[in-house]
């Protein structure tokens, strides 16, 4: 069995947030899924982990950071580009 | 005691003075050298010089460059003394000096010591961990434990000059030092002590120390720019401040030189979150310690602040001061000293006391340094990039940790 990418993703947000990974949108904002700072560190560092990557976040500066946080689909999408780049190196 | 100078305090406690100061931090090895760095602005974050420094995201630090036991001790104490002791035991040998006192005879029994540490000894647990897990031995020094236990610069302090009262170690994170001088203002306000050494230390600087606060994201990959709109978060330090607080009578009968007076503190608990900090959580402590000190918001010139340089740290201290300080709070002074020597996390407000006791003594206010942009939710005077001349007969110590454990000194001119 492969995960993709966005399965992967869905299945660790789905996790940090305790909802079934059924009911996550790609629309939702962290906020929607009632995920604090704390929890966003705990994802980035599971989604580290999951796929050999650097992201590029501070929690000083959420909005100024180069990964995108601002819905389900944006943190994919950063993610897919972020394996792609690994991939490359 | 010059004439009508009162031994004791209106509600009959003991009055406290600061008699000796010491210090091994970034900038200097001593407290004449801190302050003149902190007067001139210097900055003592730099590269980091650690083992497997290139696995470390976060590669600055205010370090104590060239840091060389042997010149201060023998290989005796070098096997019992971690990092943090050495550091600690530097800075009260300087502050004992400065203080003249003897601990010799009965004055021993009537004197302790109170330290704050947040985590001892980092760099002992970092090297026998990597004995027996990296390279794989079983069997680690027989010292291990009495080097890195928290207590342990305590206790050595009070084998070195013969303290025999009250001794132990305060350990609330970033407020660590914070809560130790107040309980050893406590102790001798209360007439249980005559003298009591106090402050503390810290020395994280290494590579699981700072590997565990990566974790977080909170740290800054450049530099430490409290209150400035760009900050991007901490910056850690290392070092130890240790003074001398003793008894107003005692002090003056004995014609010391009195550096500040330590005249009120508060601590309070967020109750919220264990790493969020609260604005009401922070004032309270500010407003506890000014009542305790009978002070009102008019009569503080300077508040050092927390100022971390992280967002939420930032913010929330300054709401704070504004609920505190009302219409004062645009008059009011607050630096971060931070942005020069790092976040020396249990050893922090220790070392920041030098700037309070600077700002009394000396009339001279450490600034903020790499302040680059205003941020409108900091909205203070917060002394940027440039020291100040200004006299000030009142000032505020501000320390709040993770755990939501806040502890303010209130801090007046010698008597």
């Amino acid at each position: 069995m492969t995960q993709t990418v966005k399965e992967r993703v869905i299945a660790i947000l789905a996790e940090q947030a305790v909802m079934d990974v059924g009911d996550i949108r790609q629309e939702d904002t962290l906020e929607d899924l009632g995920l604090d700072s704390l929890g966003l560190v705990e994802s980035i560092f599971a989604i580290e982990e999951a796929f050999d990557i650097a992201v590029p976040f501070n929690a000083n500066a959420p909005d100024a950071s180069d990964f995108d946080i601002s819905s389900v689909a944006a943190i994919i999408a950063a993610v897919e580009g972020l394996v792609a780049q690994a991939k490359a190196a | 005691m010059t004439p009508g100078m009162t031994a004791t305090t209106p509600n009959g406690l003991r009055r406290v003075v600061i008699t000796g100061a010491g210090t091994v931090n970034a900038l200097a090895r001593d407290v004449k050298g801190t302050l003149e760095a902190l007067r001139e602005a210097r900055c003592g974050i730099g590269a980091l010089d650690v083992r497997d420094v290139e696995r470390l995201s976060i590669q600055i630090g205010g370090q104590v460059r060239d840091w060389n036991p042997d010149l201060h001790f023998n290989r005796q104490q070098i096997v019992f003394y971690d990092k943090f002791t050495q550091f600690t035991l530097l800075a009260a040998r300087e502050a004992v000096a400065q203080a003249g006192l003897n601990f010799d005879g009965h004055l021993g029994y009537e004197s302790g010591v109170v330290l704050g540490t947040a985590a001892g000894g980092v760099n002992t647990w970092d090297e026998n961990y990597r004995t027996v897990y990296e390279e794989g031995k079983n069997r680690v020094h027989p010292f291990v434990v009495p080097k890195l236990m928290n207590n342990a610069a305590a206790s050595h302090l009070s084998m070195e000059f013969n303290l025999r009262g009250p001794v132990f170690t305060v350990s609330t994170a970033c407020a660590s030092s914070n809560h130790a001088m107040g309980q050893a203002f406590g102790m001798v306000r209360q007439g249980q002590c005559k003298a009591v050494l106090t402050g503390g230390a810290e020395s994280m600087l290494c590579f699981g120390g700072i590997k565990a606060w990566e974790g977080l994201r909170v740290m800054s990959r450049s530099a430490c720019r409290p209150f400035s709109l760009n900050r991007d978060g901490m910056v850690q330090g290392e070092g130890a401040a240790v003074f001398v607080f003793e008894d107003y009578e005692h002090a003056a009968r004995r014609g010391a030189d009195i550096l500040a007076e330590v005249a009120g503190f508060a601590m309070t608990s967020d109750a919220g979150d264990i790493v969020m900090p609260s604005q009401h959580g922070a004032a309270r402590a500010m407003s506890g310690a000014l009542r305790d000190a009978s002070l009102t918001p008019e009569d503080v010139g300077y508040i050092n602040a927390h100022g971390t340089g992280t967002a939420a740290n930032d913010r929330t201290e300054c709401a704070a001061v504004a609920e505190v300080f009302g219409a004062q709070a645009d008059r009011v002074m607050i630096s971060s000293t931070k942005s020069m020597h790092g976040h020396l996390i249990g050893g922090t407000g220790a070392v920041e006391l030098l700037a309070c006791i600077m700002a009394l003594r000396d009339g001279v206010i450490a600034p903020t340094i790499n302040h680059e942009e205003p941020d409108p939710e900091c909205a203070l005077d917060v002394v940027p990039n440039v020291a100040r001349q200004a006299r000030v007969k009142a000032v505020l110590s501000n320390a709040f940790a993770f755990g939501g454990l806040n502890a303010v000194l209130a801090l007046k001119s010698a008597p």
